[in-house]
């Protein structure tokens, strides 16, 4: 009964969207404001006032403040926002186009394949002539979408119906190789451990404006690409063949869909690293408060996931200050349990129904 | 409307259709039969677009398959598949509303009123407005499948192709939902292509059917011609009988169920007749295959259990059916397993014999009054005021019997009855000329259906020989004992 009237209170779409906004504008305000020298929330505001409208001027503000709020936690927060939009609704995409509540960038092996190829990029130095910083999320892009291909051609292979647990398992498989690639790497160049398995396990941390400017234009247009899809989404979650006879042109949408999931992970993890777990957590609770209609999982998902990594990434900057926990290690540890929760929950309706 | 040429081609590696061409015109409900892995679903599939063709053209309104665009495709064609899965919990309003995807175009592709509309019509008619609310992930195997009809319905189609659509659907439903397709083809001009298992469905309600054999077409051809006991045997490999629909001339088919153990032959003979003032009675061994003009379990049947009952001369009764029903409950019968006829003749005048003969036999039982015998071929003449007097005939046949068989013995056993009454000059009262028969005359043909084939009675054929003997004997007797008692 509980679950039933929890949705249903919450049916109305513009209070869902105004809990999802309120949501992440306390998250911002959080993460701007915590950390170890405090702003208050009331100076944040009028820095920003001054900075966007111009109507204050940044004179009667501690240069302190705004040098803190504008060059360091501004950039962490903005970033740490697009990259949990990005994967969120990556997450979503892909958890629509493959029926699977268990499909994420991360189980799917597909930050993995992004992984590979930003690491290829750092550690070669390599630099594409012409895109110079671009070189970075188009590796990584292009070795995501190589991966999540590769991986939903294996999983047909293995059996013709794609089973959600059949999908999770070739993921797995392809992580744990690509993962081995990436450790070889990494001790065929010699380099300081530490530094890299930070990134790897993800952070936003000391970026700066640079990375938001690498990343935006991709979160831009992925997300784009599939809010447009959004309908075409709803239809192949009843199946490819059932979204065919529906007048859906599958395999035109499939490749949209994958490629603009493609491009959200790989261009977070080319600024962040692999940060697990974001894109399963938040499309499963937009779903189970807001309902899966595509129209608005996807936009619920990006703003929900942003600031839940903005938060995320608040947790793990303060809780052992002045050390800090990869972002990563938060997310695994809020979202591994949540998919155990999800395949208990999955296998007792399987056997009921 | 739909026309498919010389049509091959299934999965990759072997193609599992072999030049296929029909056509179906508009407005039919165009049933496909099959036995499993005939390809009839793969037939279906190459239809709806999902599986390529690999040899030939399926032309859709004159144009071909592959050259419409998926969404005009949908707005033409829409399709009920076997199994739908989902994984998320979708409302059964926002299901529905996905059939109207094909018909939104632009941009933004906005929810109009028409088809608001729409969708509130195809859920009434579906039956499922009532929880369009509701989760459909909580929904039982037959209320999914109407929320997809809905669905497939929202497209608004011209064509709609239905993989067994009865599937998952209790009795009621699936009448309803084969009403309402019939209703549609001829109402809206709707052409429906439907997959069947139930062979008395399809033949119950489509307008052509097609036979599929091993990817190949059997026949196509109107219901009577494709559900042929022979062929339906042959291609589906099983024992069936043909027969016919009680209220509508379709055919229906029927499964003979495999016998492990062989039937145990019975006998019907004397040593089962019971006597007494009430009524007399026969309980055979197993039940019987019937055809009779009793009060109760008339017509054809399988009854195990036969009584003639007494009835007082006077006997009048409006509802005479439940006061025989009441009185056979009353006396330990199932009236559903008993065929029960009524004389107002002294039940001791009871004659009955028993003749065999080789491969079969005979058991006759015969009540005889003829206070009211008629000249049938006089019968105009009679006002029809209520005088007792019934002739009841029962024939007993140890042996199976045609239906052919059943009407000639009914047929000589008639022609046998009267004839002893023109040899006993009985005399219609009214005319004055030898009469054929009474007026309220039932008789009972009943056989154990085991043993030797009779397959006629005429009089020509051993069986009628001896049917005609016995009971002109057995009549013959009756009368006479009956009216030795009316001179005492």
């Amino acid at each position: 009964m509980q679950r039933l009237s929890i949705p249903k209170f919450l049916n109305n779409k513009i209070l869902a969207y105004l809990i999802a906004g309120s949501f992440l504008l306390l998250s911002i305000l959080l993460g701007i404001s915590i950390g170890t020298v405090s702003v208050p929330i009331f100076t944040i505001i009028q820095i920003m006032m001054s900075k966007l409208f111009g109507i204050i001027s940044l004179d009667q503000i501690d240069p302190m403040f705004s040098s803190i709020v504008l060059n360091i936690r501004l950039p962490r927060v903005i970033l740490a926002g697009l990259v949990g939009a990005s994967l969120a609704i990556a997450g979503a995409a892909f958890q629509g186009l493959l029926r699977n509540p268990l499909a994420d960038p991360y189980t799917l092996g597909v930050s993995s394949g992004a992984s590979v190829g930003a690491v290829l990029t750092l550690f070669f130095q390599f630099s594409i002539p012409f895109i110079g910083s671009f070189t970075l999320p188009l590796l990584s892009i292009l070795f995501s979408w190589v991966t999540i291909f590769l991986v939903l051609a294996f999983a047909r292979k293995i059996e013709r119906s794609m089973r959600v647990e059949t999908i999770i398992l070739t993921g797995i498989i392809f992580s744990s190789f690509l993962g081995a690639i990436i450790s070889l790497m990494i001790a065929l160049t010699g380099d300081e451990l530490r530094q890299i398995i930070g990134w790897l396990l993800g952070s936003v941390s000391m970026r700066g404006w640079e990375y938001i400017k690498i990343i935006l234009p991709f979160f831009v247009l992925g997300s784009v690409i599939l809010i447009f899809n959004a309908k075409e989404l709803n239809a192949m979650s009843f199946g490819e063949e059932r979204a065919h006879h529906l007048g859906v042109n599958v395999q035109k949408r499939k490749l949209m869909i994958l490629t603009a999931g493609s491009i959200l992970t790989g261009a977070a993890v080319a600024v962040s690293g692999t940060i697990g777990f974001v894109g399963l957590v938040i499309p499963h609770l937009s779903r189970l408060l807001w309902g899966p209609d595509h129209r608005h999982l996807l936009p619920l998902s990006i703003i929900t996931g942003s600031g839940f990594l903005i938060l995320a990434d608040l947790i793990s900057r303060t809780i052992i200050s002045p050390t800090e926990l990869p972002i990563g290690v938060i997310t695994a540890l809020i979202g591994a349990p949540v998919f155990a929760l999800i395949l208990l929950q999955r296998k007792r309706t399987e056997r009921s129904g | 409307m739909l026309s498919v040429q010389h049509v091959s081609g299934g999965y990759s590696s072997e193609s599992v259709l072999k030049d296929i061409s029909f056509e179906v015109q508009t407005g039919e409900l165009f049933g496909i039969l099959g036995p499993n892995g005939s390809g009839k679903t793969t037939l279906l599939k190459m239809i709806s677009g999902i599986l390529q063709i690999a040899k030939g053209d399926i032309f859709i309104k004159g144009k071909r398959l592959q050259e419409f665009h998926s969404k005009q495709l949908a707005q033409i064609v829409a399709v009920l598949s076997q199994h739908s899965s989902q994984s998320f919990s979708y409302t059964v309003k926002e299901t529905v509303s996905l059939g109207r995807y094909a018909h939104q175009t632009g941009w933004f592709q906005t929810w109009g009123e028409k088809d608001e509309m729409i969708v509130q019509r195809v859920m009434k008619q579906t039956g499922i407005a009532s929880f369009q609310n509701k989760n459909i992930q909580e929904l039982s195997g037959g209320e999914k499948q109407r929320v997809f009809l809905a669905q497939a319905l929202a497209q608004e189609p011209e064509i709609l192709l239905l993989d067994e659509p009865t599937n998952h659907l209790d009795l009621s439903y699936q009448k309803e939902l084969l009403d309402l397709l019939k209703c549609w083809t001829t109402e809206t001009g709707l052409t429906v292509l439907s997959i069947f298992h139930d062979l008395n469905l399809a033949g119950l309600y489509c307008d052509r059917l097609l036979l599929l054999e091993n990817g190949r077409i059997n026949i196509n051809h109107i219901p009577n011609e494709v559900l042929r006991e022979e062929r339906i045997r042959e291609v589906y490999h099983t024992e069936i009988k043909k027969h016919p629909h009680p209220r509508v001339p379709a055919p229906q088919m029927v499964l003979l169920p495999e016998e492990k153990q062989a039937k145990k032959k019975i006998q019907i003979y004397e040593g089962l007749l019971r006597v007494n003032n009430e009524f007399i009675e026969l309980k055979a061994p197993s039940p019987l295959r019937t055809m009779s003009s009793g009060v109760i379990g008339s017509g054809t049947g399988w009854h195990q259990t036969f009584v003639n009952r007494h009835v007082g001369k006077d006997y009048n009764c409006s509802d005479h059916r439940k006061e025989m029903a009441d009185f056979l409950k009353a006396k330990g019968f199932e009236p559903s397993e008993t065929v029960g006829m009524m004389t107002a003749v002294v039940l001791e005048d009871v004659s009955y014999k028993y003749f065999a003969e080789t491969g079969f036999s005979l058991f006759v039982v015969v009540t005889a009054g003829v206070g009211n015998a008629i000249d049938a071929s006089k019968s105009e003449q009679h006002t029809f005021d209520k005088v007792p007097g019934t002739i009841n005939t029962w024939i007993f046949v140890n042996g199976e019997l045609t239906e052919e068989a059943f009407i000639q013995c009914i047929m000589t056993a008639t022609e046998a009855k009267a004839k002893a009454l023109h040899d006993l000059k009985v005399i219609d009262a009214v005319t004055g000329t030898v009469a054929t028969g009474t007026s309220t005359d039932s008789i009972l043909i009943a056989a154990t259906q085991a043993g030797e084939i009779l397959e006629y009675a005429g009089t020509i054929t051993a069986l009628g020989k001896l049917i005609g003997k016995a009971v002109y004997e057995c009549t013959s007797e009756a009368i006479q004992k009956s009216q030795k008692r009316k001179v005492i």
